[in-house]
């Protein structure tokens, strides 16, 4: 008797403990973000498809157009072009094509960049209905776009 | 303010079903919230402000849909079912004094009738379950038959402990004794029987039991028996069964209120009316959605055994225990 009369207590005192944790978290902010509304910002380390870097004064790229990159790649998903300019010291690029289909974001283009050129978009929600819209990114045309 | 008798009629009738819906589907709403909140999201927010059209946009959805009867099915019962199911709600209503001159009948024998047409709502999903022919349906309706042969007996038994105390099942008279403040209401007339807040704890929990609310809703356990009795329900026969465990628990909160938390009087012994007794109303109804999204589900023996082995007896011991006490210290 004595004894059913304490797990009795013990029940009730279990499930207002439980009531009142409850009720403290209803009186908490949300820890949920409202999605297309709002998004959180991308971690710093995040690796999205690669884009050019935007040189801050002319907004053109850095790139050298030196196909160290296109060297690196271990899937060999980059195919770059450029060409010399005149009255210029340095090639300019005017063809870079990812495949990112391909690419699996392990960063030795990043890397191996002599001149930073590239860098990873925070782009994590890309979607589309055919493949052969990732076959070939352009990345000068979106530098061009200001994408 | 008297109105003659058949446009009183016609006031309460139209005012008992405007409340009766417009609760039905803004309790959705309110559980919707409400378990955003516990669970620290949101919840609805994109159809009208705060979400508030979502229960009209869910209604016109489920209206749109086919109303579908499976071939093997019992086809009078399959449709009677969810009509049965709305009326304890609407029923009920009728009697429950929402003021002191707002009732639509002041029936001498409220509480009995509160209670006769409280089981029909176990009895329409039974039948739902049963005329489904469908094996988690019909699994679903043995539960509901048992739990609710459980869950009755203590809550009678409760209500017959109250009942001595008060003497009469006129709803509004139950509530006229309560007056003067809330040290009148029955959960703290401890004078009469020193457990009665126990008492309300019994009672609470048979109601939760007997609306198949959870942690009790064994009937609809989504997780071992598909939807339960509602399985081979589309559409808004779906839909009526959804908006009347809202109606179930409107009813069976009014009765908590009338019968423990003294009704439309108030707390203070000033100022009663209908604004009390919402008040009163709608906490308990929040506590209710609290409980269902602070308790997982109980296992079904379990189910059984907290009312067979903990609430009948304790019950019985309040019942004995106010005998004694109204034989020994009168009224």
């Amino acid at each position: 008797m004595k004894r059913a009369l304490r797990e009795l207590a013990g029940g009730l005192t279990s499930l207002l403990t439980g009531m009142k944790i409850t009720l403290q978290q209803f009186f908490k902010p949300d820890v949920t973000v409202r999605y297309p509304h709002e998004s959180l910002k991308m971690p710093k380390r995040y690796r999205g498809h690669i884009v050019f870097v935007r040189e801050p004064e002319t907004g053109r790229s850095l790139c050298v157009a030196c196909k160290s990159c296109e060297k690196a790649c271990p899937s060999e998903c980059i195919v770059v072009n450029g060409v010399k300019k005149e009255g210029e010291k340095k090639k300019s690029v005017t063809d870079f094509k990812l495949d990112f289909t391909k690419c699996s974001l392990c960063g030795s283009c990043v890397e191996v960049c002599p001149t930073d050129a590239l860098e990873f978009s925070k782009q994590y929600n890309l979607a589309s209905t055919t493949k052969t819209e990732y076959l070939q990114i352009d990345l000068v045309k979106r530098l061009e776009e200001g994408k | 303010m008297t109105l003659p008798e058949p446009f009183r009629l016609v006031a309460f009738l139209v005012g008992t079903l405007a409340f009766v819906g417009l609760n039905a589907a803004y309790l959705v709403w309110v559980e919707r919230k409400g378990a955003a909140r516990f669970q620290r999201r949101p919840g609805p927010t994109e159809v009208g402000p705060a979400g508030l059209l979502q229960p009209i946009a869910d209604a016109l959805k489920l209206l749109s849909k086919q109303v579908l009867v499976p071939p093997d099915a019992d086809r009078i019962l399959f449709r009677v079912a969810p009509i049965l199911v709305m009326s304890p709600g609407l029923m009920c209503l009728a009697t429950i004094p929402f003021g002191e001159q707002l009732a639509a009948r002041n029936l001498d024998l409220g509480l009995i009738m509160v209670f006769a047409f409280g089981s029909i709502n176990v009895m329409a999903i039974m039948l739902g379950g049963w005329a489904s022919r469908n094996k988690y349906a019909i699994i679903s309706a043995a539960r509901i038959v048992s739990q609710n042969v459980a869950y009755e007996i203590p809550m009678l038994l409760v209500v017959v402990t109250l009942l001595m105390s008060t003497g009469t099942t006129n709803l509004q008279e139950i509530v006229r004794q309560q007056a003067g403040g809330f040290w009148n209401w029955n959960i703290l007339r401890l004078g009469v029987n020193p457990l009665m807040p126990i008492t309300f704890l019994i009672f609470f929990t048979c109601m939760l039991a007997e609306t198949n609310r959870a942690p009790f809703d064994m009937a609809e356990a989504e997780s071992e028996l598909v939807a339960g009795a509602f399985t081979e329900y589309a559409g808004m026969g779906f839909g009526v069964f959804f908006m009347a465990e809202y109606a179930n628990v409107l009813v069976g909160c009014s009765l908590a209120t009338i019968l423990f938390f003294g009704g439309w009087q108030s707390p203070i012994g000033i100022l009663s009316g209908v604004g009390w007794f919402l008040l009163k109303l709608y906490t308990l109804i929040f506590v209710v959605v609290w409980v269902r999204w602070t308790f997982p589900r109980t296992q079904f023996y379990r189910l059984l055994n907290l009312s067979w082995e903990i609430l009948i007896p304790i019950s019985l011991v309040t019942l004995a225990l106010t005998s004694v006490m109204l034989k020994l210290f009168g009224k």
